[in-house]
């Protein structure tokens, strides 16, 4: 970053350069920055919901397409979501308290056997952003620990992950257990992690195969978008 | 002995692979992490009728790069082979690499990576250690080529806990007793802030599975 960005005062800054400067500092990965924009909005009035959305989703959203597109590789995506995870943590007891809107629920985790959770964390980060609520049950989860969350809180999607060829059938005994127990058409399976492929997914049953955070979201959203339809025919 | 024809370097393992064809019957297609150690079984072996073409090592980061890299290779070499065998293991391909296997007729190494191989796959599937990360020589060598500065580690080691956090141990499993591997395979694990467990593990199922396809093609 130049001198010349160094001295920028975010406090100076009108609400559109603002906005503007924490897309900047997000795709910079400067957690304390963004920080101080999400208090700066909030003390601007802005709404929670509105920061995150404006300020926040539609910075990562900037980084995702770069990731997707090969200009910004993995090291500075974790350094985007960790200044996004900076400001998610001032807005999320706010976003609770003002009743924002949700989108839907998700019921997240990665696999038994495994416990790698990058993918997943930024997924999880990423829902939450869109507006869904996430439940996130950590790394190395068996099927009882899955179905156990799903029956507690009643998600609309189930979301696995594994980064490893050895750990990713995993997910197939979770689905034909739900399956067994006449409960798979009650959740949306979405499943992710880098050996995975969309052939992998639909030979293990899932509703679809993420190739990252970003089309996790996406796809999540077009999931919900028909369940409401088909709740909406059938009233 | 065989050689290939200049001195091999590992960044050029890493980057560029390596061949060593003078038209034996078989060829070997490998990952350049394994060509010092399939180099050495060659040479320890006399199998003079096993070549060697190895793809760039780096594709262990990329693993999409692996089965169309083994693809291209396979339908460049076969018509001038009487048989193939791919020094690759699952590597990451989600299967995708056994599958194009099968279908052009070709074997391959049988096991998730070389980290289970070298073990031996039987050994290394009961460990059931998910917490380790492991290193074998090329890649204590190459540590900071393949890990720690692809993964930003060089210039933002506040990412060290996102990418180890749920790591405990880092496994050296050594190819060679060689001390000094052995100090940097240790100063790693300092550098990642995980314990440190040494396991000789000489070439492992490498050997007995090269020497099965050396036998076939005898005579």
């Amino acid at each position: 970053m130049s001198d010349q960005e160094d001295d920028i005062i975010l406090s100076e800054l009108n609400d559109e350069d603002l906005v503007a400067q924490m897309f900047d500092d997000l795709y910079d990965g400067l957690k304390e920055e963004v920080e101080e924009g999400v208090n700066l909005l909030l003390g601007r009035d802005w709404a929670p919901y509105r920061v995150l959305t404006e300020a926040l989703v539609g910075g990562m959203t900037i980084v995702g397409h770069d990731f997707r597109d090969g200009i910004l590789f993995v090291p500075e995506v974790l350094l985007a979501a960790n200044a996004m995870k900076g400001g998610m943590a001032i807005l999320k007891p706010l976003l609770i308290a003002t009743g924002a809107p949700r989108v839907g629920k998700i019921v997240i985790g990665t696999v038994k056997g495994d416990i790698h959770d990058i993918g997943k964390n930024l997924v999880g980060m990423m829902m939450e952003g869109a507006g869904f609520e996430v439940v996130d049950l950590g790394i190395n989860n068996s099927v009882d620990a899955y179905l156990e969350a799903i029956e507690r809180e009643g998600p609309d999607i189930l979301g696995m992950s594994a980064l490893l060829t050895t750990t990713m059938p995993y997910m197939k005994v979770v689905i034909d257990t739900l399956i067994e127990k006449g409960m798979r058409d009650d959740y949306t399976v979405l499943v992710g992690g880098a050996p995975l492929n969309e052939e992998f997914g639909k030979a293990i049953g899932a509703d679809a195969y993420c190739r990252d955070a970003a089309v996790a979201v996406e796809t999540a959203k077009e999931f919900m978008a028909r369940k409401h339809n088909r709740m909406a025919a059938n009233a | 002995m065989r050689q290939p024809l200049k001195p091999v370097t590992d960044e050029q393992l890493s980057n560029e692979g390596l061949e060593l064809r003078d038209y034996g019957r078989v060829l070997l297609i490998a990952c350049g992490a394994l060509a010092r150690e399939i180099l050495a079984l060659i040479n320890a072996n006399g199998w003079t009728h096993m070549d060697l073409q190895c793809l760039p090592a780096i594709y262990h980061n990329e693993p999409s790069k692996i089965t169309p890299s083994v693809k291209a290779a396979i339908e460049k070499y076969q018509p001038e082979y009487a048989d193939i065998f791919v020094v690759y293991a699952d590597c990451g391909t989600g299967g995708q690499l056994k599958r194009l296997c099968d279908d052009m007729g070709v074997s391959m190494i049988a096991g998730p990576h070389c980290y289970s191989f070298y073990e031996g796959n039987t050994g290394f599937q009961a460990r059931e250690e998910l917490t380790c990360f492991y290193l074998t020589d090329f890649l204590v060598r190459q540590f900071d080529a393949f890990f720690w500065r692809p993964m930003g580690l060089d210039r933002h080691p506040q990412l060290l806990e996102m990418y180890f956090g749920n790591y405990t141990t880092l496994v050296y499993q050594a190819q060679t007793q060689d001390p000094l591997l052995e100090a940097k395979a240790q100063d790693c694990a300092r550098r990642m802030g995980l314990a440190y467990e040494y396991r000789f593990t000489g070439y492992g199922d490498l050997a007995g599975t090269l020497d099965a396809v050396a036998v076939s093609h005898l005579g």
